[in-house]
């Protein structure tokens, strides 16, 4: 187990600038997912770190030790790759040993650890084959078989469950975050996906264009997003932004009318307020009651997505349970409460309350 | 068989250039020829038949004969292994991304493309002449070259620089090969702690494999076959001293100085089963190292 620093890591391909200059302290034990847009530097962030991948400025510590010019092979880390990358000619067992075999350590020991690997992830029955004899789910374990048998202070995971299909990637969601806990070594995950930021997260970071944009935990950055790009970015479905200009301790929302603001949000010149699909009600119960008109319901079972045409022009989304009757077309109001609400300023940073940690 | 006729015949038209060259140009010749290689010929008078007894004299007393095998193995067993092993090496350099690789790669098959012509072979004796441009560098810095292509422990030697010097296609399969190797293979076995060597031999030689048994097999039998660089080199006799007594030049002496044309075709179908034997042994050891990814199993 060990924590990873990075200080000021610049990194760029050429001339172009991929990593602008990244601080991030990942705690011992500690696992820590990087989500971002594609391209925002993800995969590069975690190449340097692996020793996959130069860097041109900062450093980059793994415990008290700076790797910069240390080689991948004696970082003591393993890495999982999207594409699997395991040795096609080799059978599971090779695939696993091999690693092992190149630090020289005996028979014996690399026996043992091969045979554990596999009782883990239950993949026994599969040692002698080749990869292109295991399905998708089956090579994936065999990816982290690799990975864990090295008994590593670090895992680095890029994107490892985004070639499965959707139930397969539930399930080995699930036996991934039992193997955290089990192991309880240092983890970086990369994903796309939300969900697995969420659930198997100790703590997210959101980058943005090669800068880090909000660093914490889950509750954190769902909560107490930072800027306008975390806000939008984390939760699916998408907060909803509506521009405003402040007043006298309200948000006149154009075309719409007046939200009282919460104590504690400064009131100054134009704001965007972010609602969450689900913290907008149907009807008229909240601070500020919005009429519409349905344009599109989305019936997902236990709930439903409805988008809403203002008559300001914008679009709104809601999200009500499953058995709410919505149907397209019809007129609707909708009703927003201030204290629910997220404010951001021109700049697009957060007014009013930062995160607290989760009570 | 009249419908089929019907049905077919205008395709059979527009085949037949291609099968009447097929059958007057190769399968006629190879049949004339094993037919003649049981017979004594001298293209002046018909030939006549003599049984086995052309085969069973190159087996039992032709010495030149077995001159002729010794040359045309040593030459494929050490110009093969040495032009395939330069071209990896070549290849491997160009995968490590050098710049206007485009360039470099014409300029490397240039002389495979220049390699098997007279010119070349012409060029090549005069490289390697006594008072060419070889000697005159030896001599430039104090040493002094030996009759490279005159004296027999040398004349050979010159062929399989010759040979080695046209490793552009196998390089360009070679390369073409290591570009298909996934780079996250070797990313995987960095950070498993393998080393170049172990990732050459661990890595690139085994998912190579395909191509390094394609590239051997041609590459072997273009050796067997090679005639010309030989022909030219030694003035058409296989001269210094039978050193340069190609199985193929002595075949084409046989057949086409002393007119022993029944001769030279059972010398021909010898040549032919060996070849044939060899790319079997390649084709049977292969199971046992070459593994495609595409094969089931
Ligand atoms: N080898 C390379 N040469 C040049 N540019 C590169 C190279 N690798 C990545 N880039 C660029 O660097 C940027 C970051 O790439 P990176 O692969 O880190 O993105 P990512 O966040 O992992 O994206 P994704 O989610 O799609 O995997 C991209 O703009 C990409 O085009
Ligand atoms: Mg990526």
């Amino acid at each position: 187990m060990a924590s990873v620093t990075l200080s000021s890591v610049v990194k760029a391909y050429g001339n172009v600038p991929v990593i602008h200059g990244i601080d991030l302290a990942v705690n011992s034990g500690e696992f820590l997912v990087l989500v971002g847009p594609s391209g925002c530097g993800k995969s590069t962030l975690l190449r340097m770190i692996a020793g996959l991948e130069e860097i041109n400025d900062g450093t980059i510590a793994i415990g008290e030790r700076i790797v910069n010019d240390l080689p991948a092979s004696q970082r003591n880390l393993s890495m999982v790759f999207q594409s699997y990358a395991l040795y096609p000619h080799m059978s599971v067992r090779k695939n696993l040993a091999f690693g092992l075999t190149n630090l020289r350590m005996p028979k014996d020991e690399i026996s043992r650890r091969v045979t554990e690997a596999a009782r883990i992830l239950q993949i026994e029955p599969l040692m002698e084959r080749k990869p292109r004899q295991l399905s998708g789910g089956q090579k994936q374990r065999v990816a982290i078989g690799r990975a864990i048998v090295r008994e590593p202070q670090l895992f680095l995971f890029d994107e490892p469950l985004s070639n499965l299909d959707a139930e397969l990637r539930v399930q080995m969601r699930v036996e991934l975050a039992g193997l955290y806990q089990r192991l309880g070594t240092t983890m970086i995950y990369v994903t796309h996906d939300q969900t697995e930021a969420m659930t198997m997260a100790t703590r997210i970071v959101v980058l943005n264009k090669g800068v880090v944009e909000q660093v914490g935990t889950p509750y954190e950055l769902y909560n107490f997003p930072c800027n306008r790009f975390v806000a939008t970015f984390i939760g699916s479905p998408k907060m909803n932004m509506l521009e405003a200009t402040t007043a006298d301790g309200a948000a006149e929302i154009a075309g719409i009318g007046k939200l009282k603001l919460p104590t504690g949000i400064p009131a100054k010149g134009p704001v965007s307020i972010g609602i969450r699909p689900e913290q907008i009600a149907i009807g008229d119960g909240g601070d500020l009651a919005i009429p519409g008109k349905v344009s599109l319901v989305e019936y997902l079972g236990s709930e439903i997505f409805v988008y809403v045409q203002l008559a300001s022009g914008e679009r709104l989304l809601v999200q009500a349970p499953g058995d709410a009757r919505i149907r397209n077309g019809e007129p609707i109001t909708l009703s927003i409460s201030g204290h629910q609400a997220h404010y951001f300023d021109a700049n697009g940073q957060r007014i009013g309350p930062k995160g607290k940690r989760q009570g | 068989m009249q419908k089929f006729l019907r049905k077919n015949a205008p395709a059979y038209v527009f085949l037949a250039p291609w099968l009447i060259g097929f059958f007057l140009l190769a399968i006629f010749p190879i049949l004339a020829s094993l037919y003649l290689s049981f017979t004594q010929y001298d293209v002046v008078r018909p030939p006549e038949w003599v049984g086995i007894e052309n085969y069973q004299y190159m087996f039992e007393f032709d010495y030149r004969f077995w001159k002729s095998m010794q040359v045309t193995f040593t030459f494929v067993v050490i110009s093969v292994p040495a032009k395939l092993i330069f071209a990896l090496a070549v290849a491997m350099l160009l995968d490590k991304g050098i710049r206007a690789v485009g360039w470099y790669r014409a300029l490397f098959y240039l002389p495979s493309i220049l390699g098997g012509s007279i010119a070349v072979a012409i060029l090549w004796r005069q490289l390697f002449d006594y008072n060419g441009v070889i000697n005159s560098v030896l001599r430039f810095f104090g040493g002094d070259g030996p009759y490279w292509l005159s004296d027999p422990r040398y004349s050979l030697w010159t062929l399989i620089v010759l040979a080695v010097w046209q490793f552009g296609s196998p390089m360009l399969i070679f390369l073409a090969g290591l570009r298909a190797i996934p780079q996250d293979l070797y990313e995987a076995a960095e950070i498993d702690a393998a080393g170049p060597a172990r990732k050459f031999f661990a890595i690139t030689v085994p998912l190579l494999a395909p191509v390094i048994f394609f590239n051997l097999v041609l590459q072997m039998i273009e050796a067997f076959k090679s005639f010309s660089g030989a022909f030219i080199i030694s003035g058409g006799t296989g001269a210094p001293l039978d050193s340069l007594l190609f199985f193929t030049v002595y075949l084409f002496n046989e057949a086409f100085s002393y007119f022993r044309m029944g001769y030279a075709s059972a010398l021909g179908w010898v040549l032919l089963l060996i070849i044939a034997a060899f790319t079997a042994i390649a084709f049977w050891t292969s199971k046992y190292w070459v593994h495609y990814e595409n094969e089931r199993g």
